[in-house]
């Protein structure tokens, strides 16, 4: 008994050592200091979105980064999945409608349905598509460049979006014409992008103050939503799969010691 | 099919018997299932399940995969995009299956140390093992071209990357790396014929894994004493076997379930945190990535790679010596060759007449070092490439020459190995109490 258990600890710490070892994914990043650890409610395992934070974070994407950011990827019609915003079906097809897009088949400019995407930006000056932005960059890489930290706080993209939006030095460079602004969540000289968000500069629906910190953290949680739409299906998936799996390894449990016994007298 | 004697199969109905004479595929499965297996068998022993799980996931998951995915180089990276939000169950599948390539390299990485410590490539069973090292090199040829059909930027670089392996082979090189990518750099044609490639070779692998347990059915399982079953008698041949239905197959399955709670857990609660965040940018030829890191599986043998300079006095000698013809990075790529090569000759560099380890004292830690020694370099192949990484990876490679070329034909010489059982039969019960047959 206690052997078989010993030889399990080492199994299960095996593959989990293992995974943890192998996982090393170090990257030429900024210092992990300049990156703000936000306690996100999508993060651990039963971690869901905070549904009145990604409607705040959409409002923002909405009133300030469209102006400049596409979102591609994203297919309207999921603004109304329950798992996330669960906006109104109804408001979705009308908020569709006031954008427009060219049909492939008719080769005409006609409104947005719910089962188009959100627009791309790809004209000059525009800056790159956010759909994905939270997935695609990594917040956290120590300690010593291991990544294992990322065990404990996930990647951090939406926690490098959130840095990079408040991160902001004031100090900017000219380059012939074009400014770059310097942020403490990004090397060189700075970014394109000028500071994007002022106090007052938009009116939250619910009511919550909209200062440039409440903003940028919002926006974060928005764009994870909008990379990673099924978080929490697939975490709800998680669960009920390690649940059955746990009451399958007990049944091979009790099955493998029967079948055993005959044999290892010294183990009962 | 040769091997340990086993209850014979017999037909029970008119049905059975007319298959039976026809076409005895149900004596095969017979005889699989029946085959006697050492009884003394532990833990480790489990990988060889959890790999042809693996196996069937991969599989599976990826025909489901393939009929949703476009490999377009303009359309590939949306159409995964089609898959994580348009496809009913899709993020969940492409995590498994994303995944499930890191599962099945963490197996077979601990299958070959087991088969390493315990000596199971030796003599008879040679041919498993060098069929077991083309599933490996299959395996990695087809995790290689399945990371780039995401068409992300590390999809891209890497491609570039590795494929520049085979364009640093003096002369022919560089129209090689042409031809393997169908143009001058990866374009769409290199992502035509990875999807192609990458469909195919996992039922090669299938195959192959059918003559790996063919050959090991034949010559019987290598269990943890190394001492071999005896067959003289049926009577002794049982003492010292089971069956592997049921036995072995529950206490694999048993295993398999406990490995596949942590698997799910990665998948479920953090299926990016073995991927680069900068495949979730679209490849493009004029970014170059800044800095280029393979899967994890791979870094070991990455930092092998990169492990040479020019200025690396053996670099510089062989240089010299074969009269300009091999530098630097030609060198890193014969390195890489020869580290594989190495670990697939080791039943013939091997001199130790004792098969398992656990009765060699100084092998244990010669092993245990190679072990360390791997963890070392997947650190430094990890690492960006600066000094420090290059020194790193400069111990690390020649150590594992070291491994195969000097301590496994030498060690045996200095070497007193502690006394084996005399049969497996005694060390079960040694270790599990006498019992009543």
């Amino acid at each position: 008994m206690i052997q078989l258990a010993k030889t399990l600890r080492v199994m299960v710490l095996g593959v989990a050592g293992s995974l943890a070892l192998g996982a090393m994914p170090l990257y030429a990043g900024p210092d992990d200091g300049a990156i703000t650890n936000i306690p996100f409610s999508f993060e651990g395992p039963f971690g869901t979105y905070d549904q009145q934070q990604l409607r705040r974070g959409f409002q923002v994407y909405r009133e300030v980064c469209a102006a400049c950011h596409g979102l591609q990827y994203v297919p309207l019609r999921s603004l109304s999945d329950p798992d996330g915003l669960g906006m109104n079906p109804d408001w979705v097809r009308a908020y569709a409608g006031q954008m427009f897009i060219l049909d492939p088949h008719t080769g005409e400019e006609r409104p947005r349905k719910e089962t188009d995407a959100f627009p791309a930006r790809n004209e000059a000056g525009m800056g790159p598509d956010l759909s994905l932005m939270a997935k695609s960059r990594a917040g956290f890489h120590g300690p010593y460049g291991l990544g294992l930290s990322q065990l404990v706080n996930g990647t951090g993209g939406p926690e490098y979006i959130y840095s990079l939006l408040t991160g902001y030095t004031g100090a900017e460079t000219d380059t012939g014409g074009a400014y770059l602004y310097e942020n403490r969540a990004i090397e060189g000289a700075g970014i394109a992008m000028p500071p994007p968000f002022y106090d007052g500069q938009i009116i939250y629906a619910d009511g919550t103050p909209a200062t440039p910190r409440q903003m940028s953290m919002d926006v974060a949680a928005f764009l994870m939503w909008t990379a990673e739409p099924k978080l929490v299906a697939r975490k709800r998936w998680g669960v009920v799969a390690i649940s059955l799996l746990c009451v399958l390894a007990l049944l091979l449990y009790l099955m493998n010691r029967r079948l055993w016994a005959p044999y290892k007298p010294e183990r009962l | 099919m040769a091997g340990l004697p086993h209850d014979p199969y017999e037909p029970r109905n008119g049905l059975a018997k007319w298959l039976d004479t026809r076409l005895p595929v149900v004596r095969l499965l017979h005889a699989t299932f029946a085959a006697p297996t050492p009884r003394n068998l532990n833990w480790w022993w489990i990988w060889g399940m959890v790999l042809a799980f693996c196996l069937v996931l991969q599989i599976v998951t990826g025909l489901a995969l393939a009929m949703h995915y476009t490999p377009q180089a303009d359309m590939a990276f949306a159409s995964i995009e089609h898959i994580m939000r348009d496809v009913n169950g899709g993020a969940v599948l492409r995590y498994l299956h994303a995944n499930g390539a890191s599962l099945f390299f963490v197996a077979i990485y601990l299958h070959i140390s087991r088969s390493l410590y315990y000596g199971s490539y030796k003599s008879p069973r040679e041919m498993t093992w060098i069929v077991g090292m083309i599933i490996y090199l299959l395996m990695m040829a087809t995790a290689f071209m399945g990371y780039v059909l995401p068409w992300g930027q590390m999809s891209y670089w890497g491609a570039t990357v590795i494929t520049g392996m085979f364009g640093a082979i003096p002369g022919i090189g560089p129209s090689l790396q042409t031809w393997l990518l169908g143009g001058p750099a990866v374009d769409n044609a290199t992502l035509n014929r990875f999807f192609t490639l990458h469909y195919l070779l996992p039922f090669v692998i299938c195959l192959l894994v059918g003559l790996h347990i063919w050959a090991f059915h034949t010559t019987g399982n290598n269990n943890p004493t190394g001492v071999e079953v005896r067959r003289a008698t049926k009577a002794d041949l049982q003492r010292d076997t089971l069956p592997f239905w049921p036995y072995f197959v529950i206490k694999d399955l048993l295993a398999l379930v406990i490995v596949l709670v942590v698997f799910v857990a990665v998948v479920a609660f953090m299926p990016n945190y073995l991927g680069h965040p900068d495949n979730y940018i679209e490849a493009n030829r004029s970014v170059t990535s800044p800095h280029i890191v393979p899967e994890w599986y791979f870094l070991p043998f990455y930092a092998i790679l990169r492990a040479f300079s020019a200025d690396t006095w053996l670099v510089t000698f062989v240089h010299w010596a074969s009269f300009g013809t091999i530098n630097a990075t030609f060198f890193g790529v014969l390195a890489v060759t020869g580290a594989i090569m190495a670990l697939a000759l080791a039943p013939w560099l091997d001199r130790s007449p004792i098969r398992s380890g656990a009765y060699r004292p100084l092998f244990k830690w010669a092993f245990w070092l190679l072990m360390a020694d791997f963890v070392l370099l997947m650190w430094a192949g990890a690492l960006p490439p600066d000094d420090l990484s290059r020194r790193v990876s400069l111990i690390g490679t020649g150590y594992w020459f070291a491994y195969f070329f000097v301590i496994l034909p030498l060690l045996p010489k200095f070497e007193a190995p502690r006394p084996l059982p005399a049969t497996i039969e005694d060390d079960f019960n040694t270790r599990y109490g006498q019992h009543d047959e």
